[in-house]
């Protein structure tokens, strides 16, 4: 589960924040706090899936399951799982 | 009773002179929308009230009076003459939704310079081509977003400033860069305001282009003179109201109904600075009992998204009015709203380059759920012949909105491109772009758009940007973008890909170039979806044929394919 929120954590840190952007953690908010906006939570949840092999339906993936590091990782465990 | 009353009195009864009188504009004076949202406010005894509550992530607020709105504008301004910001000069902001934005807008105005507002997410190249095609001399942004300024900053020799209002000192700054506190330096009493006129030019916004790259539409302050009565009108905006604009400032209405109206309307308004969450806004509404609300239909839509049970949560009695612009609001969104907030949202249309409202549908009259509304009064609206750019006789027709110039805060050029101006005018009739229809009521009803442009959330995109900055991507060989339909979005980006030999389309590759793109451009702009293909649809001189692909995303027949090269 570490390992998943380091590789979700690196992603989002290489991708989305511009480099003099305070460094993220598993609870910041990503979507409330403005770091990832709704058009690029698409790429975000693309990464995910391309990574993960995993299909996220469009229902699932709200902003409030993309908004932090640990919510995302338990969205996508749940669909490793499955 | 709203402000607006009767609709048939308005039109028999109106001219643009009830708003001078109301803003006490003598033709031939000086006007400076600067003055009019800040000192004049406060000339009329409101200095105490609160202009501004705004809240950031995690609850941040602060809240301005029109008194610290003057007094901070004016540090603003001083701060730039003292740097040498001229008259006529460029300034742009380039910021998230923070205070200094709202207000350094304001004191731009008021130093005579031209405010050219860009959206933060911007990326490099985006924010390169509008700052070199304006010549901006200054630039204010957030110690976030500078790094983006550095990386262009070599290739545009007009820009002599880079303004960094949140510096903190931990990193040192570079050339042409320089700490600016709004806060810090405190309010300045007296700034004697840059007497502009009715044609002085005020803003600068930039909009995407069908062919071309982005256009910067010119606004003059003599604007101020329809934004004002069209908020008070159609926004049912009074004294007493707490009002929450969502729109960035970096698009028209986040300025013209964001900074301008409210301000020089002398109401209270409310930002939040965060990213979306259907309970955060709620919760947003609910503690600072926002009593009208200025939407776009993506927003609504997210929220229906959200559900009904969220709202329960909430006490949203305070809501009075909703209005809604961007793009047309479907007839599901404007019922969902009567279902869960008892009064529906209210259409809006309007553009870059209209710079006021044109079209809706007025508080206290009956809402045509779908419809866009009926013509404001003194603006001329029309669905026009696209064969002979004559308005159609009877209503039923489809064909081209057409408005007739005139009306105060119509553009009043596309900057340094008379070319682009001149060819949205036929026949007398300034040319929108969007296809409607006329009901018998005269109420308009959105088609759709009548050239390639994009519209997904609310946003313009342009296909040939989009294409342009695809060809940079190492692996691309040629593209075409469209748009495709998107339930929340209206329509959101999709290209379509040739690749270059020696590189095999993937879905690693897909999110490669999706990724290149939002860097680059915007997130806006970032195809949702690529497909990669052997050949893209050309015509037999070679040019990619956009309107087949674009038909087979919308499931409509793709129409004279004779031109196609293979056919």
């Amino acid at each position: 589960m570490d390992e998943l929120k380091e590789v979700i954590k690196n992603y989002v840190s290489n991708e989305y924040l511009e480099p003099d952007s305070d460094p993220i953690d598993y609870e910041t908010p990503l979507i409330s706090g403005g770091i990832v906006d709704s058009f690029s939570m698409v790429s975000l949840k693309r990464f995910l899936e391309n990574k993960y092999h995993i299909q996220i339906p469009d229902d699932k993936a709200t902003p409030e399951a993309f908004d932090s590091v640990n919510k995302i990782a338990e969205l996508v465990k749940e669909f490793v799982k499955a | 009773m709203s402000n607006f009353g009767n609709y048939e009195d308005r039109i028999k009864n109106f001219s643009w002179l009830i708003s001078e009188q109301e803003l006490g504009y003598q033709p031939g004076q000086p006007i400076n929308i600067g003055w009019y949202c800040s000192d004049r406010v406060c000339q009329q005894g409101k200095g105490d009230k609160t202009a501004l509550i705004w809240e950031g992530f995690g609850g941040e607020k602060k809240v301005y009076s029109y008194n610290d709105l003057r007094l901070y504008s004016n540090a603003f301004a001083r701060f730039l003459t003292d740097s040498g910001i001229k008259a006529g000069d460029r300034v742009c902001l380039f910021m998230d939704r923070i205070p200094e934005l709202y207000i350094g807008f304001v004191g731009i105005l008021k130093t005579g310079a031209i405010a050219q507002p860009l959206f933060s997410a911007f990326g490099e190249d985006s924010l390169f081509v509008r700052l070199e095609n304006a010549q901006t001399t200054a630039i204010f942004t957030q110690k976030k977003h500078v790094s983006k300024v550095r990386k262009i900053k070599d290739k545009l020799p007009h820009l002599k400033h880079i303004f960094i209002v949140d510096y903190d000192g931990k990193n040192p700054l570079q050339d042409r860069e320089k700490a600016f506190s709004m806060e810090g330096l405190g309010g300045v009493e007296d700034y004697d305001v840059y007497p502009t006129y009715a044609e002085s030019p005020s803003v600068l916004h930039y909009t995407s282009g069908t062919t071309g790259m982005p256009k910067g539409v010119q606004h003059v302050h003599y604007s101020l003179i329809s934004q004002y009565l069209t908020a008070k009108w159609v926004l049912d905006l009074r004294d007493d109201d707490i009002y929450w604009c969502t729109a960035d400032p970096g698009w028209v209405t986040g300025t013209s109904y964001g900074i301008i109206a409210p301000f020089a309307l002398g109401v209270t308004q409310c930002v939040l600075d965060s990213g979306f969450s259907a309970e955060a806004w709620y919760r947003f509404i609910e503690k600072n009992k926002v009593t009208v609300w200025y939407s776009a239909p993506t927003a609504i839509r997210s929220l229906m998204k959200a559900g009904d049970e969220i709202i329960k949560k909430f006490d949203l009695s305070s809501l009075r009015h909703l209005a809604s612009v961007g793009e047309p609001l479907n007839p599901e969104a404007v019922n969902w709203s009567i279902r869960v907030f008892n009064k529906p949202f209210h259409d809006t249309y309007w553009q870059t380059e209209t710079g006021c409202i044109l079209i809706t549908n007025f508080p206290g009259m009956p809402v045509k759920p779908g419809s866009m509304g009926r013509a404001f009064p003194g603006i001329t609206a029309t669905v026009l012949n696209p064969n002979n750019h004559e308005p159609y006789p009877q209503p039923g027709r489809i064909g081209l909105i057409g408005i007739k110039p005139g009306w105060p805060s119509m553009m009043r050029g596309y900057w340094k491109n008379e070319e682009a101006y001149k060819n949205k005018f036929r026949n007398g009739w300034y040319l929108t772009g969007d296809r409607a229809r006329l009901d018998g009521d005269g109420y308009f009803w959105f088609v759709g758009r009548d050239d390639d442009i994009i519209n997904t959330g609310g946003h313009l995109v342009s296909p040939f940007e989009v294409e342009s900055a695809l060809l940079e991507h190492l692996a691309v060989a040629e593209s075409a973008v469209v748009s495709k339909p998107d339930p929340i979005n209206m329509e959101v980006v999709k290209a379509f890909v040739t690749l270059k030999p020696g590189h095999t389309p993937s879905k690693d590759m897909e999110l490669d170039i999706m990724n290149f793109i939002r860097k680059k451009l915007s997130p806006l702009a970032m195809p949702q979806e690529i497909e990669f293909v052997d050949t893209l649809p050309k015509t037999r001189s070679g040019k990619i044929m956009r309107r087949i692909l674009h038909a087979k995303e919308w499931g409509e027949e793709a129409g004279d394919t004779s031109t196609l090269e293979n056919e």
